[in-house]
Order: C-alpha cells, then sequence, then structure tokens
C-alpha cells in the first residue's frame, strides 16, 4: 500500500497541523483526521499485531469494528490500551504505541508463533498442557499451572497501566420523547422531521462530526445542510462523540460521552467522560450497517481494508489509500467506491463474484476507467508486511478456479452488509437472516422501538433518509402526534441482487483466511470445530472464540456462521446468530463509577457529635456505614491502654459514650401497642408510660432479627430503637407489617434515627451528670427515673430531652436523647461535669469490654442463625401471646438441646491471650467443624485476665469441668480454655439497679 | 432500569425502590398451624410470566406497592398501594 | 476417540487436525433409559458421567433443550472456591475442589483449573473475626485457609487500593490458595466427551415439553423430540426447575429465580494474578483475570426476581464502583461485555440434591451463587443419590424438608429472603 494524502479534498483542514507520535516517531496530521487516517497519510502500514499468531496488521476498516489498528494511547497512569486507531480523534502531542508485540509492530519476534501455527488451531489448549508431555502425565494442576503463567503473558493485548486512573469522570440523566441512534442519512432525516411536532428528541453520534454516510461523499449533499441547519434551528439535542452503547429495559439507554478523549489539554474541570443514563418513550435506531469481509487467503495482510472505507479515507480524509487497487465485491455497493478511486487517479481492477453484472453501474464504472471482471473474486494475497499481489479466482460452472495473479498495493473488500442489530439485540430480540441481502436483519420487538435506514437493509442513502422520516412517523404517532404521510422506500436500493459469498478457495488447497482476524479464528477453525462437534453457533464461538474480541464480531460472525452453515450443508437461518451483548462498543469502568469511588465509594454517616468526639481526641472506627469513636487516647495510650482505662473508669466512675448511631423508630397510634406486642416476643401490652422494656424481635422463621429498647411516652407513642447495624432492615421490616400483613392496625412508623443525638451516661455517678445536667434535677432521682425509667424533660441549657435509665454496660446508666443539633450542646453539659469528677469518654472498644463482661449479645452473636435460646434468652420468649415467629422458632432442630448456646470463655492459663473467630473444640478432638465458636474476646479489667464470649453445644452447663480448646489455626494456633456462664460480671446485675 | 409508575411520586427508576417479593402470599395468622407458615415463608410459585409482587419506594415515599409484572420481559401491568385503605383512597 | 494429548496435538498439527472425532455424539433419543437427566449444564452432565463411571450404569441419556452448557455453566465467572463453613455444604465444596483438583486428568480435558488463590479482602477487627470463624473451621476440616495481614497482601497484590483515606482501608485478607478459576465452558464439555465415552446418550435441543406420571411414578417425558420412557429421572436445570417441577405436577418449591449479571474486560496483559473479594459497605464483587486476559468480575443480583437473561445499569454501576475503588488502575479498563444468567436463589442459600414425592424423580437444584464450584460434586453426590435412592450423609440435610425440620444452612444469616442470598 502506498498511501498518499491528496493535495484537496476531505473534511480536513490542511492549514492547520497536528503533531503527533507513533511508536516514538514524530508525524503529522491535520483537524479532521482519526489516528488511522492521520497513520494512514503517513503510509503507515504494520499498527498492530494478532492476538495468538502475531501476525502483522494494518487499517482494517474506518470505524468501531477495526481489527487491525489497534494500539495504545499515551504513558504513565494516563496508558489506554486497545484503541481502534480508527475512532480516535487526532490531537496536538497524542503518543501512540504498537501493542502486543516485542520490540516492535513492525518486528516483533513474537510472529514465530505463526510458523507453529498448524499445531494450535482452535481450542488446542483443551488437548494438552495437563500434565508432561508428550502423554500428560501426572496428577493435580501443577504443570498446567507452569504452562498458565506462560500463556498468559503470551495472551491478553495491550498493558494496561497500574497506577490509579488520574481523570475524573460524571454521570448525567436525560429525560427525552425520542432518542435516534445515529445520526447519518436516516437519523437526520428522522430528526427533521420530528423537529414540527414539539416532541422532545435527542440525536446521538458516536463520531465526533455529524452525517454518517453523509461524510463519505465527494461533494456535500445539499440535503445534509440542510438537515443540519434544520436540527440546529429546532430544539433537538445533538450530542456527538456520544455511543448508545446499550438498550436497557422500558426505553432505558446507557450513552457513554467521551469529553476530553480528542484534546491535548483538557482543562482540569472537564471529567473525560460522562455516562448518560436516558430514559425515553420512543427510540430509533438509524444505526447503519457494517460491511462485511470474505475469507480468503492471507486476507488479514495489512493494505486490505473493507471497500467502503476506502471511500471513507479517499472522501473524508483526503487520502488516496494505493496507486494500484484491486476490489474484490459480491454487490453493487462497491462500485460508486472503484469510481471514487478511479476518479481519484488510482489504477482500479474490480472483481465482481456475480456472472451478471449491474448493467447501469457496470457500464458507469467502466466509463471511468475501471477494470470490471465478471465471475472473479481475490483468492490469496500476498505480501510480507503489506500486500503487494493477488491471486485471483474465477467461477468455473459454481466452483472457484485458479485465475492468474495481478501486482496491487491495496484489496478491497465488499463481502455484504451488516445491519447494526446490536442495540435490538439487547432486547432480547433475535436477529432473521435474510436470503435476499445475505445478512442478518433485526427481529421483531413489541417495545417502542423503530429502525431506519441500513439497519433494516436499505442500501442506498436517497432511501435511507426516506427510511428515517418513515421512522419518524411512527414514532411521532406512537407519541399522540400527526406527521405528513411519508411512503416507505419500495427497494433496497440494488440494482442487481447480491451473491452469497463468504469464503473463497479452490478445493482441495489450503490457506490461511481469517474468519475473526483479532482472534485469529481461521476458516479451518471454524471447519475443525465442526468436525469435533461444535455445530451449535453458540459452541462454535465458544470453541473457536469467534466473535469475543474487542469487536464483538462486527467483523467475523456472520462469515463464521455461513461457513458453519456450509459444514452442515443448512442455511444460515437454521443455523441462526450469537446474541449481542451490550455494551456495543466497550466502555470505561471509570465512566461507570463516575465519582463514587475511593472515599466516596459510600456515604459516611457521621453522628452529631463527630466533630466534638475528635475534638476530645477520638480515634474512630467504622460501624456499618457510620463512623463511630473507637477509644479516647490520652497520653499517646495504646487502644488497649484507653479501653483498660476507659472500661476502668467506667465501672468505677462515670463515662459517656456517643450511642447516636442506634436505630431510633417512633411507633405511634392507637393500635401501637398491639403492634409491638406482635413484633416482640415478650410481652408489651401492659408496659406503663414512662416505662422501658428491652424486647427481641424475631423473623418468620424464628431466628432473633434485632433487640433493643422501646421505651412509652404516651398512651400510644412509642420510641424504639435498635441495633445500629439493623436499623434500616428492622425500619423495612415494620412498613412491610403494617402495609402489606397487618393494613387493619392503627399504626404509624416513623424513622427518627437521624433527629435524635444519643449519649450513654453509665457507671456509678451517672445520676449526679443527670441530676446536674436537666432542668429540675429531682427527676434523675431513683424514685422518679428507677430502673428502665423514661422521663421527657429539659437540659439545663433548655434542650428538651428523653433520658431513660438503660444500661448495656451493667452500671448504672442512662441513654439521653436530644434533637440532633444539640448533640453537641449535650456532651459539652455532660462532660463539663463528669469530667471534674473523674469521668471518661469511651468508644466501642470499652463498650465492647463491658458488654462481654455481662454477657450482653450484639451483631456479632445474632449473626442470622441465632434463636433466642442459643443466645440465652429463652425466657424472653412470651407463652401467653402470638407473636411473629413464635410458630416456626419451635420446630425440630430449632429447640435441640445440644444447639451451640451462649457461654463465656476463660483461658485456662489466665495469662494466655485468645481470639475471637477461633473455634471451640473438645479437647480430645480438634479438628471438624468443632462444637463452637468465639464471637467476642476482650481484656477484662475486671477479672484481669483475657475473657471471651461465644456459643458451644449445649451451653455452659454442659461444659462444667470439661476441657475445650479455642482452636484458631489460622492465627494464633491452640488455646485450653474454660467454658462459664456468660454473665461473667456482676450476674445478679446489682450494680445497674444501683 | 425497571421504570415504576409509583401512585405517589409518580414514574421512578426501580433503583428508588427494593423488591421485596411475591406479593400474592398471604401471611397466616400468628397462632396459624405451622403448615400455613411453612409454606407462606418457604414455598414460593416463582412465576414465570406476569406475577404479583411487592416493592418498597425505600428512597422515595416508603410505601410498599404491589406490581404486577412480567418475569421475563419486565413489564409493568399495574402498580398499586400495598395497604389497603391507600388504594381506597388513591381510587376516589 | 483420540486421546488429548500434546503428542496428539503435533501429531494432527501435521496432518491437517484430521485425527480429533467428535468431542460427543449427537444422539437420536431412544425410546427408553435407565436414568434421564434433564439439563445438560456441569451438573446434568457430571451426573451422568459419574453413574457410568461410580455406579456402572449404562442406558443413560442427558437431555438438553438447547445447546450444553446453555444456561449457568456458560455464564458464570468460573470461580472455585470451598470457602463454605456451614455443617453438610463445608464437606461437599471441599468434596467438590479435591475433585477440581484432578478434574483435567480425570476427563483428559483441560478445564484450566488455576489454583491461583482467592483473597478476601477485610476492612476492619471485627470483620477479621468474622472471616476467622469460617477459615479456622476450614483448616480443622481439613482445607487450607489462611489470614493475611496488610504488610504480606501488599507483597502479593501490590496495586490494591491501600489508601488510608479510602472508604473502607483493607486490613487484611482472608485467602484459600487452593481455589481458583477454571475455563467453563471447557467443563461441560470435558464431562460431555467423558461421559459419551462412557456410553451416556447427550441429546441436544430436546427439551422437555410434558411429564407422564402413574399415581406417584413418572413414566417417561414428553420432549420436543418424541416420548421417552424412564425408569429414573433427575433434574439437574437450574433457572428452569420450577417449569419442570410444575410440569411434573409437583407444588412449590422453596426457591425464587433471579438474575445475577456477569462482566468482562477487554483483554490486557496479566494484570490480577489472583482472585480478589470486596464485601464491605453492603458491597459485594468478586474480580479475577481470565487466561485470555479479561477480567471477569460479577456482584449482587439485580435484587428482583426474574427470568430476563440481561441485566440493567444499577449493578453495572455497582459492580464499576466496586472494581475502581479496589483497583483504581481499571477507571481506563473498558467493559468489553456484560451479560445474565437466571439463579435459582433458595431460602437459606443452600442447595438441594434431595429425593421427592415422586418415587423416581430426583432432585439437583437451588444453587444460588455455588453452582459453577459445585459442579463435580453435585454430579458425584447426585449419581449417588440416583444410584442407591437414598442420600449421603454429606448431602442428608440439603433436601427439601429440611426447613420443616427447621435446619437453615445459610451461610450468610441472611434468613427466608431468596435475594439476600446472593
Amino acid at each position: 500500500m502506498t498511501a498518499q494524502r491528496l493535495i484537496s479534498g476531505g473534511r480536513i483542514d490542511r492549514n492547520k497541523i497536528i503533531k503527533f507520535s507513533w511508536d516514538d516517531c514524530w508525524m503529522n496530521g491535520h483537524p479532521g483526521d482519526t489516528l488511522a487516517s492521520a497513520l494512514m497519510a503517513n503510509n503507515e502500514k504494520v499498527i498492530g499485531r494478532s492476538f495468538k499468531y502475531h501476525r502483522p496488521r494494518g487499517i482494517m476498516s474506518a470505524g468501531v469494528e477495526e481489527s487491525g489498528a489497534i494500539v495504545t494511547i499515551g504513558e504513565g497512569a494516563k496508558r489506554d490500551a486497545n484503541v481502534k486507531a480508527t475512532t480516535q480523534e487526532l490531537y496536538h502531542g497524542l503518543t501512540a504505541f504498537g501493542q502486543n508485540a516485542w520490540p516492535s509492530v513492525r518486528f516483533d519476534v513474537g510472529s514465530l508463533s505463526n510458523a507453529f501455527s498448524q499445531f494450535l488451531a482452535a481450542g488446542f489448549y483443551y488437548k494438552t498442557f495437563m500434565g508432561l508431555p508428550p502423554f500428560e502425565w501426572g496428577q493435580g494442576t501443577g504443570t498446567w499451572m507452569l504452562y498458565e503463567k506462560l500463556i498468559r503473558r503470551a495472551a491478553g493485548m495491550g498493558t494496561s497501566s497500574r497506577e490509579p486512573d488520574p481523570d475524573n469522570y460524571e454521570h448525567g440523566h436525560i429525560f427525552c420523547d425520542v432518542l435516534i441512534v445515529g445520526s447519518g442519512p436516516a437519523g437526520l432525516s428522522a430528526a427533521a422531521k420530528l423537529s414540527q411536532t414539539g416532541l422532545d428528541v435527542l440525536i446521538v453520534e458516536q463520531d465526533f462530526e455529524p452525517g454518517g454516510d453523509y461524510l463519505n461523499q465527494s461533494t456535500t449533499s445539499v440535503k445534509y445542510s440542510q438537515l443540519l441547519e434544520n436540527i440546529n434551528n429546532s430544539d433537538i439535542r445533538l450530542m456527538t462523540r456520544t455511543t448508545v452503547f446499550g438498550l436497557y429495559d422500558h426505553g432505558t439507554a446507557g450513552l457513554l460521552e467521551r469529553v476530553t478523549d480528542h484534546l491535548s489539554s483538557p482543562s482540569a474541570a472537564s471529567p473525560r467522560q460522562r455516562f448518560w443514563t436516558v430514559r425515553s418513550k420512543h427510540i430509533i435506531l438509524a444505526t447503519g450497517a457494517l460491511e462485511r469481509n470474505i475469507a480468503f487467503g492471507n486476507n488479514d495482510l495489512p493494505g486490505i481494508m473493507t471497500a467502503a472505507s476506502a471511500t471513507t479515507y479517499l472522501n473524508r480524509f483526503g487520502i488516496l489509500p494505493g496507486k494500484k487497487i484491486i476490489i474484490s465485491t459480491n454487490n453493487d455497493s462497491a462500485y460508486g467506491v472503484s469510481i471514487a478511486l478511479a476518479n481519484a487517479g488510482a489504477s482500479v481492477k474490480l472483481l465482481d463474484a456475480r456472472t451478471t453484472l449491474p448493467s447501469k453501474l457496470s457500464h458507469t464504472a467502466k466509463g471511468h476507467g475501471v477494470d470490471l471482471k465478471a465471475s472473479a473474486a481475490a483468492l490469496n494475497a500476498s505480501g510480507s508486511k503489506s500486500v503487494s499481489g493477488l491471486e485471483i479466482a474465477t467461477l468455473n460452472e459454481e466452483a472457484w478456479v485458479q485465475g492468474g495473479s495481478e501486482d496491487c498495493d491495496l484489496v478491497l473488500i465488499s463481502g455484504g452488509w451488516s445491519p447494526i442489530i446490536n442495540l435490538l439485540s439487547h432486547r432480547g430480540s433475535k436477529p432473521l437472516w435474510d436470503d435476499e441481502n445475505c445478512c442478518f436483519m433485526p427481529g421483531s420487538t413489541d417495545e417502542h422501538i423503530e429502525i431506519a435506514g441500513a439497519g433494516i437493509g436499505i442500501w442506498e442513502l436517497s432511501k435511507c433518509e426516506v427510511s428515517g422520516e418513515v421512522a419518524a412517523a411512527a414514532a411521532a404517532k406512537a407519541l399522540g402526534k400527526t406527521t405528513t404521510d411519508v411512503k416507505k422506500p419500495s427497494s433496497n436500493g440494488w440494482s442487481e441482487k447480491i451473491r452469497p459469498l463468504y469464503e473463497v478457495k479452490i478445493h482441495g488447497k489450503g490457506q490461511k483466511s481469517f474468519v475473526d482476524p483479532q482472534h485469529d479464528v481461521t476458516a479451518n477453525d471454524i471447519k475443525l470445530a465442526h468436525q469435533e462437534g461444535f455445530i451449535s453457533v453458540e459452541h462454535l464461538k465458544r470453541y473457536t472464540t469467534l466473535g469475543m474480541a474487542t469487536d464483538q464480531g462486527k467483523m467475523g460472525n456472520v462469515i463464521g456462521i455461513a461457513l458453519m452453515a456450509e459444514a452442515l450443508d443448512k442455511n444460515i437461518s437454521s443455523v441462526g446468530t450469537t446474541i449481542f451483548r451490550p455494551p456495543y462498543t466497550p466502555v470505561s469502568l471509570g465512566a461507570f463509577t463516575g465519582r463514587n469511588f475511593n472515599n466516596h465509594f459510600r456515604p459516611l454517616r457521621r453522628t452529631p457529635m463527630d466533630e466534638w468526639n475528635i475534638s476530645h481526641n477520638a480515634t474512630l472506627t467504622d460501624a456499618g456505614l457510620w463512623r463511630r469513636p473507637w477509644y479516647f487516647s490520652r497520653h499517646n495510650e495504646t487502644i488497649k491502654e484507653a479501653y483498660i482505662r476507659e472500661t476502668t473508669t467506667t465501672r468505677n466512675v462515670v463515662g459517656l459514650c456517643d450511642v447516636t448511631s442506634l436505630g431510633k423508630i417512633a411507633v405511634q397510634g392507637p393500635d401501637a401497642t398491639e403492634f409491638l406486642n406482635r413484633i416482640y416476643t415478650n410481652p408489651f401490652a401492659k408496659l406503663p408510660i414512662g416505662k422501658a422494656r428491652y424486647g427481641i424481635m424475631l423473623r418468620d422463621d424464628g431466628i432473633v432479627l434485632d433487640d433493643g429498647t422501646t421505651w412509652r411516652l404516651a398512651e400510644t407513642d412509642y420510641f424504639m430503637t435498635t441495633t445500629t447495624a439493623n436499623a434500616a432492615r428492622v425500619m423495612v421490616w415494620l412498613e412491610e407489617l403494617l402495609q402489606l400483613r397487618w393494613s387493619d392496625l392503627k399504626v404509624h412508623v416513623t424513622s427518627v434515627s437521624e433527629q435524635w443525638a444519643g449519649c450513654a451516661v453509665a457507671g456509678p455517678l451517672s445520676r449526679d451528670i443527670l441530676k446536674s445536667s436537666i432542668e429540675t434535677p429531682n427527676l434523675a432521682s431513683d424514685e422518679n427515673l428507677p430502673f428502665m425509667g423514661v422521663i421527657e424533660t429539659k437540659l439545663k441549657n433548655g434542650v428538651p430531652c428523653r433520658i431513660a435509665r438503660i444500661s448495656f454496660s451493667g452500671e448504672m446508666a442512662s441513654e439521653i436523647y436530644v434533637p440532633s443539633d444539640y448533640g453537641p450542646a449535650m456532651m459539652d453539659l455532660l462532660w463539663e461535669t463528669a469530667e471534674p469528677l473523674g469521668g471518661c469518654l469511651y468508644g466501642l472498644e470499652a463498650l465492647g469490654t463491658m458488654r462481654i463482661e455481662k454477657g450482653h449479645v450484639t451483631g456479632a452473636e445474632l449473626d442470622g442463625r441465632v434463636t433466642l435460646e442459643d443466645a440465652g434468652l429463652g425466657k424472653m420468649a412470651s407463652n401467653k401471646k402470638d407473636f411473629i415467629g413464635n410458630v416456626l422458632r419451635k420446630r425440630p432442630a430449632m429447640v435441640d438441646d445440644y444447639r451451640p448456646q451462649l457461654v463465656g470463655i476463660f483461658p485456662k492459663n489466665r495469662k494466655e491471650i485468645f481470639n475471637a473467630g477461633a473455634i471451640l473444640c473438645n479437647e480430645d478432638n480438634i479438628s471438624g467443624l468443632g462444637e463452637g465458636w468465639i464471637t467476642g474476646v476482650t481484656y477484662s479489667p475486671v477479672f484481669g485476665h483475657w475473657i471471651g464470649i461465644g456459643f458451644i453445644a449445649g451451653g455452659y452447663k454442659n461444659w462444667i469441668s470439661r476441657g475445650a480448646i479455642a482452636a484458631d489455626p489460622v492465627r494464633k494456633g491452640n488455646i485450653e480454655v474454660e467454658i462459664v456462664s456468660p454473665h461473667m460480671y456482676d450476674p445478679k446485675g446489682s450494680r445497674h439497679h444501683g | 432500569m425497571i421504570r415504576i409508575q409509583c401512585p405517589f411520586c409518580g414514574e421512578r427508576d426501580h433503583s428508588e425502590f427494593t423488591y421485596g417479593g411475591d406479593g400474592s402470599i398471604k401471611y397466616p395468622a400468628l397462632n396459624a398451624p405451622i403448615k400455613d407458615w411453612l409454606a407462606a415463608v418457604f414455598h414460593r410459585k416463582n412465576i414465570r410470566g406476569l406475577q404479583l409482587e411487592s416493592w418498597h419506594h425505600i428512597n422515595g415515599c416508603r410505601m410498599w406497592l404491589l406490581v404486577e409484572r412480567d418475569t421475563v420481559t419486565h413489564k409493568i401491568e399495574s402498580v398499586r398501594a400495598a395497604h389497603i385503605d391507600f388504594q381506597k383512597i388513591l381510587k376516589v | 476417540m483420540t486421546r488429548f494429548s500434546a503428542w496428539n496435538v503435533i501429531k494432527n498439527g501435521l496432518s491437517n487436525q484430521k485425527g480429533w472425532d467428535r468431542q460427543w455424539q449427537d444422539c437420536e433419543p431412544k425410546d427408553q433409559y435407565d436414568v434421564v437427566i434433564v439439563g445438560g449444564g456441569i451438573h446434568g452432565l457430571a451426573t451422568a458421567y459419574y453413574l457410568a463411571k461410580n455406579h456402572g450404569i449404562k442406558n443413560i441419556a442427558v437431555v438438553e433443550k438447547g445447546w450444553l452448557g446453555g444456561g449457568n455453566a456458560g455464564r458464570n465467572t468460573t470461580i472455585v472456591r470451598s470457602n463454605y463453613f456451614q455443617p453438610g455444604n463445608r464437606q461437599f465444596y471441599e468434596h467438590s475442589l479435591k475433585l477440581w483438583e484432578n478434574l483435567s486428568h480425570e476427563l483428559n480435558y483441560n478445564v484450566m483449573f488455576s489454583q491461583r488463590g482467592h483473597v478476601s479482602l477485610l476492612h476492619s477487627p471485627s470483620a477479621i473475626d468474622t472471616a476467622a470463624r469460617r477459615y479456622n473451621t476450614m483448616r480443622l476440616t481439613g482445607s487450607d485457609a489462611e489470614i493475611w495481614g496488610l504488610k504480606k497482601l501488599k507483597q502479593k497484590i501490590p496495586h490494591l487500593n491501600y489508601n488510608v483515606n479510602a472508604r473502607f482501608p483493607i486490613m487484611g485478607a482472608a485467602v484459600q490458595k487452593r481455589a481458583g478459576t477454571a475455563r467453563h465452558d471447557a467443563v461441560v464439555w470435558g464431562f460431555a466427551r467423558a461421559a459419551d465415552q462412557r456410553g451416556v446418550n447427550i441429546i441436544q435441543n430436546c427439551e422437555v415439553i410434558g411429564i407422564k406420571r402413574d399415581k406417584g411414578k413418572i413414566i417417561g417425558l414428553e420432549t420436543s423430540r418424541g416420548f421417552i420412557n424412564c425408569k429414573k429421572v433427575g433434574f439437574s436445570a437450574a433457572g428452569n426447575t420450577t417449569l419442570l417441577w410444575n410440569m411434573a405436577g409437583l407444588g412449590e418449591l422453596p426457591i425464587e429465580s433471579h438474575k445475577l449479571q456477569a462482566f468482562v474486560t477487554e483483554p490486557l496483559k496479566p494484570l490480577l494474578d489472583h482472585v480478589v473479594v470486596f464485601g464491605v459497605g453492603g458491597a459485594h464483587f468478586y474480580i479475577s483475570q481470565s487466561d485470555k486476559g479479561g477480567l471477569v468480575f460479577g456482584g449482587d443480583l439485580d435484587s428482583y426476581k426474574s427470568y430476563a437473561q440481561r441485566g440493567n445499569l444499577p449493578i453495572v454501576q455497582d459492580v464499576a464502583e466496586c472494581a475502581t475503588s479496589i483497583l483504581p488502575c481499571l477507571g481506563r479498563v473498558r467493559l468489553l461485555r456484560h451479560w445474565s444468567g437466571t439463579c435459582d436463589m433458595s431460602m437459606d442459600g443452600s442447595h438441594f440434591i434431595c429425593k421427592t414425592p415422586l418415587k423416581n424423580l430426583y432432585l439437583n437444584a437451588g444453587w444460588n451463587y455455588g453452582g459453577f464450584k459445585a459442579g463435580p460434586s453435585a454430579g458425584w453426590y447426585f449419581a449417588d443419590l440416583i444410584a442407591n435412592d437414598r442420600p449421603d450423609g454429606v448431602i442428608a440435610n440439603h433436601d427439601l424438608k429440611r426447613f420443616e425440620r427447621g435446619i437453615n444452612i445459610d451461610e450468610r444469616g441472611a434468613g427466608p429472603d431468596p435475594k439476600l442470598h446472593g
């Protein structure tokens, strides 16, 4: 191929130079160029190397189906592998590199594999690499994994960066009445037709210039200019550099907009790409068609392209791609190509596989100096890194025979056209084979989708325009708008029928002809798949990897299916096709992510006291989505030193803890009592006003769902607290019960988790703190606020509050809640009193220590598999009323005495430490599933050694005087332990009663 | 994206909702025989085609809805409030 | 049948690949079989293979309504692991992993089981403890399991997001080294070829359209290719189990069909050498790199019941967010294809291999997320059940009546809500 930029013509701006580099060599291009056109203008031939055989590959097309010119763009963190040069707009300073080759795509050591290609047929890797060669001796996966290392290195395509992607991405949302995909003749005509209807229309174009096939014409069409003007003067939105990559349910489309990929120095404020979600009422697919190759010998050599792409390079980019050109076709479309190239000064030979030629077209072609030959086709290309000659086959009674050879520097192929039906396939519509046009046509759909233009096999530009208007009229009608009538185009625009032609070969003669060039799938691979029984198209695809490369079968699928049909002696329609999946063209993960990653991966929930805690030296930790104080280090204490001090201080003096993250639900209404009585296992019917009660909820299946306290504030007004972890789930559950099951109950539930800030005040002096913090100190007396008592009052600073005397730590304690905004003010007030008394602030770690000492359960114990009895809470089940879960909790295996039950755990040697997550085993059988497990451990300041909480078969009474082992092979090994009652500290609860 | 016509909020993306489950299940009385509870909790018709199902507009009005939806095509035939009283109010 | 070996690959390379036979015969259905397995996925084919191999049953058919491996066998993310810890599941998946380890040799088919290690990231001390319980159980039952600290993890996978300002900073990982990935289609074809060699009839494009019963027994199957008499029938048709169940005139199952998407990127040179799992803040994400170079990943169910084998955008966004959050270099990597399969989600997240109300009908169903890795073992135990008409101890509780007995084999503790068992 000796390509050459012409001195005039095309849609490029020759007055401006764009400098770019290709494999470290600087070159010139012009605005309006793609990387591929600029490389072609610089007469670069080998742009890529193939996946398996490392064969040299050049530019094969001018669009998204490109399977040869695949390169890496950029360096460092911005390196972008596997870019199709045909779709990359040129910009100043663009740096592109060849990939999958060493040292370069021009001289690639890997091409040695081409010499062994006969051994590397489809699926060869399923047949070997299992064991030691040659007979695959051995067992296990060891040998395979050695091979695998080498195979992985050889496979893959480009190399991606391992550095974090430095770019930003955005998400956007669009609503419209009609989404038009494609701005070619059909799409623009459809849009223009809709411009009068008042409908909200969005037209989307993947290219950087709207126009589609209009851009490939030798002169700018007047119609094109009119349509664009019409659209520009209307409210229609036109997006370029944007791909509709997928259609989803209910008229939703996914779009990728490439915002800065064509800019040399984008503004830092610009995202690189935007992912748009479009919700439309109607969709018009004007997506066009892709030209197909034909399988013939060495049809992958650089210098062999699809025929229409030559017109694109000529008319859009002002490049004459070759001087001595042979075109091989089986349909009318290549005639125009031959004429245009001949007019541009090339010597053109046109081989038409058909015996009857279109009379008018052939007359015109001949008139322009095209050397026309009927019943002929490309048979075998020659040349080392670029095509230099072509053997020609001629038809002899329907069989191909050798027909001489000719020198050439460019071979163009038109094997027919395939409508782009990908988007419709995304909707589950099965494509239908059309014998007349030799292509898959869009199948039927009952969704609101129209298809126009080459997408339904209309091959002539003016007819595509009409087809676009027809689609627009249908869309308008569906949306209740009227337009002037348009008649469907009468024909597809071809004067002579296409001849089915997928492979050209001479019987008995071997050749390497590629079907899917990107994955190096050859015609022989298809035949081998057939021979081995992989005859379903899906098996064919999977066995040969046909259509699984980055073009997703755009280039080779139809040929592969046709060859399988031939091998099976069936027609193509009965072989069928594989299903196209989204995305239509690959989409960066960054675009899907938008800004929701790294520290914005999930929302961070902070309590109103977050800053207050931090300013008091809190170290924070995650609790679900919440951030909570973990411990409050003083004088560089370690976490252990801190939590021991906090625990000791709280048990001996007083401690304050931010408990805002607990779930809080207002349960109100005349039937609130009845409701609570049904959802909690224990009775709530007689809970007096001004009292709180600890309650447990079960799931329908009788397993513990959650626990917490519920406070009765008034006759019909309750304040429920849940665990932090289950707050959302419990709320949903209550709403489900009230709306779906018990709509007769007059109860309203409102999540007030975010309305109330909470602080636990725990320790012997907690009452003193309360007294000096509320307006009426006497309300905090033991009479007015007994254990489980509730009061609503005001803090000394006038802030309204609700207080319940409840204890999680086991000390005399209260929880105080104030409206969220007053959280810090409450803390100031409480701390003002607590600090001088020698109190402390405590975090989750000390909270954990105290609750383990007490044997109180949390989410670590209530893990969704535990019954009331397992958790040692069997007494919480009322036998005087019905409640959720009561029936199913009595199933046999759930009431088995030997189920693991809650216990306390001491190390036998009190100096030893053990871990949560250890498995409790019988001391003489440290293996198998074990007898139980440990859910929490802590150093207990009360006991002066480590203690734990967990479950063991039969409960602690079953383990009195029996030795157990805490087995922790993944961390610490085995420790001998003693199983004790879970109520390790103050079992009678005398302390919290105060 | 499935688009659900919430009777309270209008047409919204399904990502605003959470799917509940089979909306045709009638949960038995709290003291019903165990076999009724086993059936309601563990057994599913698992319809391929049009089914009645519950959705919760969790990031919207927090109302539970009953939706008739085809489990193959995802087409929605009807949406109504799950709570019987709201159904009545919305009908008026 | 030509044996698969380097020797024969070279020999055939020199002779135009002429020596390779069909990997399995496309059989016409016979009038009568001793056992008919409905469903030509990994489970069905493995069942047929082990029925023939372990139990010497001769007259077996596998009927498949489409093409072999067209269901979830060809739609999953190919992860093989045994990090289950509930009674029954633990032994079952460990047995499966052991079968996987020698499967290529067993079948004389390279299923490319790559024991590259399965690394679950941990983000808090309590998550480490929770993982330790599971991984300790694995170790105590003879499997391999490790907890890696941050230092070791950084050494092994240096380009994860170790930023301490990440929303959930990584603190360590729970690792099963023997776990990894396999080539999913190869497993289907390997079992098909090996079963075929042992005389199993593989019948594709044969859809069961009716089931003929005589009281409590199946007489035969009405199929799109004629009536087939059968002495025993095994259902192994994930995604279609309920349809078959109804056809057999049986009631409801503890199963709901949901859709699970899977994703692959463009092929890249080696970037990730392990299976990495990320699950914190409600996220659920797993990723590995195929031998061809594509990053294969997946996440949660689409969360609503569906038989449509195509996904929707919210989950696409969700998995992308996970991907870029743990591997920030993936921002520029492009998604090539996403698709979806129908998962039969059960009420406790565990499977059923069991007898049924019909005397000669056996059920293999409800695989949730676990079907691919379970394949060999499911075939093994299902064959055993069909051949001996009684369940092995390992699957004794994996029956339909376990809920009645009060047994929930619930790995996640999510309760009887199928969509929560992803």
